[in-house]
């Protein structure tokens, strides 16, 4: 059956999938090779945080959330070109 | 996560991490060598400091800090300032002009909004600074003011005309009578005390626009010069955007300038019944 095959998403999990999928989205609108950048900036970000952070750290997620959809309001607007991603030490921050 | 909320995990124990705690002990040595001196004895405080960190995710937790008041200067604002670049370079908040005129220090300190350059220095037992309550923490005492901007923004907090001036190039002009109309309204610096301790806004911060953006709609709709008075009147006649006030008077309780929001309030909805 499809249904047994697809997870039962909590809200939380329905919303991080939601901002992903409006970054990619966001990421169609801009140039073709940094489309390819971003994308793969964000998948990598989202990836690193879905293996490294506690899935019942709500407090943290919710933080990430905010910080996600802030950061993808700034990608939204016309006059950013691109994002790039700044390593320090082992902790990544992200600019766009 | 809104504050009130994360205020719960908070544990009142004393948690000062291994490094913080050696430093402190070596400022009490220096002291004490100063003491013959000085001769005056120290007089030590407690300061409990609201921290979390997004980069190590951890449940948010109260700090202690002790500081000597002797050499201190009397405001929270100095205290924070002292425990910054003595004891913990790590501690984050808001500061400008450390003379309450950019209001970007608002804070809550035992349990009272303000801002920290203007509240003094408490003697007696320990002081507890936390974030402005019902906001997004963005680290320690650094909250996220997105929303609260957006609203000041959303009531056009600028002159808009209809005619043109009478003689281009110049000023338009205002009796004192017009001028005095203003007066408790354009001071407002926008430090959000007393739109986040308004129990009001704490329940609708989306919808309802707060203390502060209505003071500053009725600074607009006062204004002798603006001409687009029944405009604004009309944008925020609305159930949730004004009539959530409901008078509690918090705001004129919290304001560190001593404005009185609720009253404006009151001529708005004063002004929506006449017009």
């Amino acid at each position: 059956m499809a249904a047994s095959s697809k997870p039962r998403l909590s809200g939380m999990q329905k919303q991080v999938l939601a901002l992903y999928r409006e970054f990619l989205r966001a990421a169609r609108s801009k140039a073709p090779e940094e489309r390819t950048r971003i994308e793969s900036l964000v998948s990598s970000e989202f990836h690193r945080n879905s293996s490294q952070v506690d899935r019942k750290n709500f407090l943290y997620i919710e933080y990430l959330l905010r910080r996600g959809k802030k950061q993808l309001d700034q990608l939204k607007s016309p006059d950013t070109v691109g994002l790039s991603s700044l390593n320090i030490e082992d902790s990544q921050t992200k600019r766009s | 996560m809104a504050t009130a909320l994360l205020r719960r995990a908070i544990s009142r124990v004393p948690a000062l991490s291994p490094a913080i705690f050696s430093r402190a002990h070596a400022s009490a040595a220096e002291a004490q060598q100063v003491e013959p001196k000085a001769k005056s004895t120290t007089t030590p405080k407690t300061f409990q400091i609201y921290r979390w960190n997004p980069n190590s995710p951890q449940k948010p937790e109260l700090q202690n800090y002790e500081i000597d008041l002797k050499e201190c200067g009397p405001m929270i604002l100095d205290a924070l300032i002292k425990i910054k670049n003595e004891m913990d370079p790590t501690l984050t908040f808001r500061r400008s002009c450390r003379e309450g005129i950019c209001g970007s220090c608002a804070m809550n300190i035992d349990g009272r909004n303000g801002l920290a350059c203007l509240t003094k220095i408490s003697s007696g037992g320990p002081t507890m600074v936390t974030p402005l309550p019902h906001m997004f923490v963005i680290k320690d005492l650094v909250v996220d003011m997105t929303n609260f901007y957006n609203q000041y923004k959303s009531i056009e907090p600028w002159l808009k005309r209809k005619s043109e001036p009478s003689s281009p190039g110049k000023e338009i002009l205002q009796s004192k009578e017009d001028r005095k109309k203003l007066d408790g309204m354009y001071e407002c610096i926008l430090c959000a005390c007393c739109s986040t301790s308004c129990p009001s806004y704490w329940w609708n911060p989306k919808s309802y626009l707060g203390p502060a953006a209505l003071l500053h709609a009725n600074r607009w709709i006062m204004d002798s010069r603006d001409e687009y008075t029944k405009e604004r009147l009309d944008a925020v006649n609305d159930e949730f955007k004004l009539y959530r006030c409901h008078t509690i008077l918090n705001c004129a309780k919290a304001c560190p300038k001593g404005l009185n929001p609720g009253m404006q309030i009151q001529n708005i909805k004063k002004l929506e019944l006449t017009s």
